[in-house]
């Protein structure tokens, strides 16, 4: 496959630009934050995003979906990236769809927008998977989960939500990890919504006892890490694909900057020093752009993923952090202002960098991937 | 059998026929490389033999029109002849800045008359060329270049020096950027003149560098004669050429195709524990290195399909030139580190005479030749960004 995008997928990209910009501008996200907003995103843009198609990008025509696959999720994912469009996208029509589909359920209710899924799987402030110890323990007619889940996205508006608990082995073991879909409301499961950096929607969620019945597990028993890696993994590159949008905005407006701002008496862009690390910022965008894409396309092509994820979240992370970091420096006093949206961006960057895995987490997994 | 099986098949059968044995085995050092020309001296009888039936054939040039020497093959066939030559381990008939560099632009901006005069021989690898670019006082600045080329009616008196002309020691031909117009904007009074290294008034004298080897030379020219014919393109309008074969040379130099993965050195060379290199600092900056690598390694994928796709590189060309050569520099830093005390070995017979120590000081030039990492940085400031010049 060529390492370009196709003209359906040109054509989604112009699309969803169109539709970010006009639907969900910054200003959307500011306002959720100042109003206090009490589910965190608008519920209006989400059942637009739903009728556009962009909660069922993944699965193709023949399951409900619009078969744009990975590649378009990620293009959807940069355009959000852009504008900061908040949005259960990632965490529902990216994570959850993509577990409930290696698993061979059913996904209509994902894929229409009815309902929001997400995936509740840190138990500390680390990324750490094979460390699941939320408990579940097998009654006559199915489990009781107790135990923390925290870094929950989009936790306390979904509708179901899929927890990663421990059914033997103990925290560190790779297997002995099971997937079970709880509802929302169910007893014992507490929900306290924990307000970020980046003004977006977080839980961490607690674990009373809570039972669910042996139709809620997803996949088989003890060996959820099978389902749960390779759908991780297509998460991780539309995550990617969001911190490339983050990272390209920032840059383009800091160019916009340095295009008008005068300091003694000329445009500052014109000066050597801070045109050398915008050429060098656009550089690290654009090979960052190249293994993003390449990563996508692998995901649709159905090869493992795990290499290029790792690959494409360790490098599109490191980027954003220098992306958001340059713009605030080259902005200058305004950068550091609420007023000036760029602040919204590097305080999204850093959490989504974190989210299903840091750099450090990733360059670490890409090393061992690799065989060393 | 479809037209492309059928090609496949009489390419296959050709190479088995023509491509000698001893030619067919990775090449172990700097004598296995062929570049031709008049005073080459060949390693061996097949080196010669391999490069006169490949010359022959056009296949030196497999996508040069048959009229100039080459083998009048499509992109596509060029690929299949690629591949199969890949498959045998067939080694490079002729490595050439004739095919590399002033083909192209000859192609591009040449008479009819001067294509059939200079393209064949190239192809045959019967002349060798060098580049004369650069001067003691045009480095970065390149257009300020002060070579003086007199119009002399029918040819033209040149004088000045060159400096950093690659292998001009050895060359039979040399392509040229000479001033013409002392009077015109630096960039309008540039010309491209081909003539031949052994006119009179031409000498060189090789320069030794940090590694020890003397790849470059200062060329001096003493009036020497150049006929007009021989003049690429319009007098006045050399930069545009310049131009255009730098862009060729950049995406070139970038391109370091796909290296040995340094974690491979790095797992032959030091501890591993459990499958994991044992020293969780080199671990860390290779893997960072490495992920920089792959994703560098797609961007060179991403440009080629968008080339082909028919989108124009342009500047993007300066983006990869300086990703490439800051990324090849890195890497062989991280050789050095690998290989320890090892690494500093410059003589005998444990380090094939210090080849890790001298690739190494090798790529610092990577970063300087072509346009300095600084240079393309400004290019791209102008040209992709718009930042004011």
């Amino acid at each position: 496959m060529a390492l370009v995008l196709n003209e359906e997928q040109q054509l989604l990209k112009e699309s969803a630009e169109g539709f970010f910009a006009e639907k969900a501008p910054v200003s959307q996200l500011r306002e959720l934050r100042d109003n206090k907003d009490e589910t965190g995103h608008s519920k209006a843009l989400w059942s637009e995003m739903a009728e556009m198609g962009f909660a069922g990008l993944i699965p193709s025509e023949d399951d409900g979906g619009t078969g744009f696959g990975y590649v378009g999720a990620g293009i959807v994912a940069e355009a959000m990236g852009t504008t900061l469009a908040a949005s259960p996208f990632l965490s529902s029509s990216v994570t959850a769809l993509s577990i409930l589909s290696e698993a061979k359920q059913d996904v209509s209710a994902l894929v229409s927008g009815e309902r929001i899924g997400t995936l509740a799987l840190d138990e500390t402030s680390c990324h750490a998977p094979e460390d699941t110890a939320l408990k579940a323990s097998k009654t006559d007619s199915g489990f009781v989960l107790s135990g923390l889940k925290t870094f929950v996205p989009d936790g306390h508006v979904a509708d179901d939500i899929i927890v990663a608990a421990r059914t033997s082995g103990e925290a560190g073991d790779r297997y002995g990890i099971s997937l079970f879909k709880v509802e929302k409301g169910a007893g014992g499961m507490i929900v306290d919504r924990t307000v970020m950096t980046d003004s977006r929607n977080w839980a961490k969620i607690t674990f009373e006892n809570v039972t669910v019945s042996s139709d809620a597990v997803i996949g088989e028993l003890d060996k959820g890490v099978e389902i749960l890696e390779p759908a991780l993994d297509k998460a991780r590159l539309v995550a990617s694909a969001e911190l490339l949008g983050i990272a390209q905005e920032a840059y383009r407006m800091t160019m916009e900057y340095l295009k008008e701002r005068k300091q003694f008496g000329e445009i500052i862009g014109s000066f050597q020093g801070l045109q050398h690390r915008a050429a060098h910022l656009y550089s690290e965008i654009e090979v960052t752009r190249s293994a993003v894409l390449k990563g996508l396309q692998v995901a649709d092509e159905g090869g493992n993923v795990a290499w290029f994820a790792s690959l494409a979240k360790a490098k599109a992370s490191k980027t954003a952090e220098l992306a958001t970091n340059e713009a605030i420096q080259m902005h200058g006093g305004i950068g550091m202002t609420d007023e000036y949206d760029i602040g919204f961006y590097i305080k999204r960057a850093r959490v989504l960098q974190h989210l299903y895995g840091d750099q450090n987490y990733h360059k670490n997994r890409f090393a061992a991937l690799s065989g060393y | 059998m479809s037209d492309v099986d059928a090609f496949r098949q009489e390419v296959r059968d050709w190479l088995e026929q023509n491509c000698p044995e001893s030619m067919r085995t990775p090449i172990s050092g700097e004598d296995d490389v062929c570049w031709g020309g008049r005073n080459f001296e060949f390693a061996s009888e097949d080196q010669k033999l391999w490069l006169d039936r490949m010359g022959a054939k056009g296949w030196t040039v497999p996508t040069w029109p048959k009229e100039y020497g080459g083998g009048g093959l499509t992109k596509d066939e060029a690929k299949i002849l690629a591949a199969e030559m890949r498959r045998i381990g067939a080694r490079s008939p002729l490595n050439s800045f004739g095919i590399w560099m002033l083909g192209p632009a000859l192609l591009e901006f040449g008479t009819h008359e001067q294509k059939l005069e200079h393209l064949p021989p190239i192809a045959r690898g019967e002349i060798r060329w060098c580049q004369g670019y650069s001067e003691p006082n045009a480095g970065s600045d390149l257009a300020a270049l002060a070579t003086k080329a007199e119009d002399k009616g029918d040819h033209y008196i040149i004088n000045g020096q060159k400096v950093w002309t690659s292998y001009a020691d050895k060359s039979d031909w040399i392509f040229c950027l000479v001033r013409t117009d002392f009077d015109a904007k630096k960039h309008e009074g540039i010309s491209f003149v081909l003539f031949d290294m052994t006119n009179e008034g031409v000498s060189t004298k090789p320069i030794q560098l940090i590694s020890g080897y003397s790849p470059f030379c200062e060329t001096f020219f003493d009036n020497v004669r150049a006929e007009k014919k021989n003049l690429v393109g319009e007098a006045g309008k050399g930069w545009t050429i310049a131009k255009y074969l730098l862009t060729h040379e950049r995406a070139m130099i970038g391109d370091f195709g796909v290296p040995v993965p340094l974690s491979s050195l790095a797992r032959d060379k030091m501890r591993m524990e459990n499958g994991k290199l044992d020293d969780a600092m080199m671990r860390g900056i290779i893997s960072d290195h490495e992920i920089d690598a792959a994703a560098f390694m797609f961007t060179m994928e991403r440009a080629k399909d968008e080339a082909k796709a028919g989108a124009s590189l342009g500047a993007f060309s300066s983006m990869l030139k300086y990703y490439g050569t800051e990324l090849n520099k890195d890497r062989h830093e991280l050789i050095m580190k690998v290989n320890g005390s090892d690494a500093f070995e410059w003589e005998g017979q444990f380090s094939n005479n210090g080849d890790i120590a001298r690739n190494w000081l090798r790529t610092k030039a990577n970063s300087i030749e072509g346009g300095t990492s600084e240079v393309q940085l400004n290019i791209i400031s102008k040209r992709i960004i718009g930042l004011p010049g």
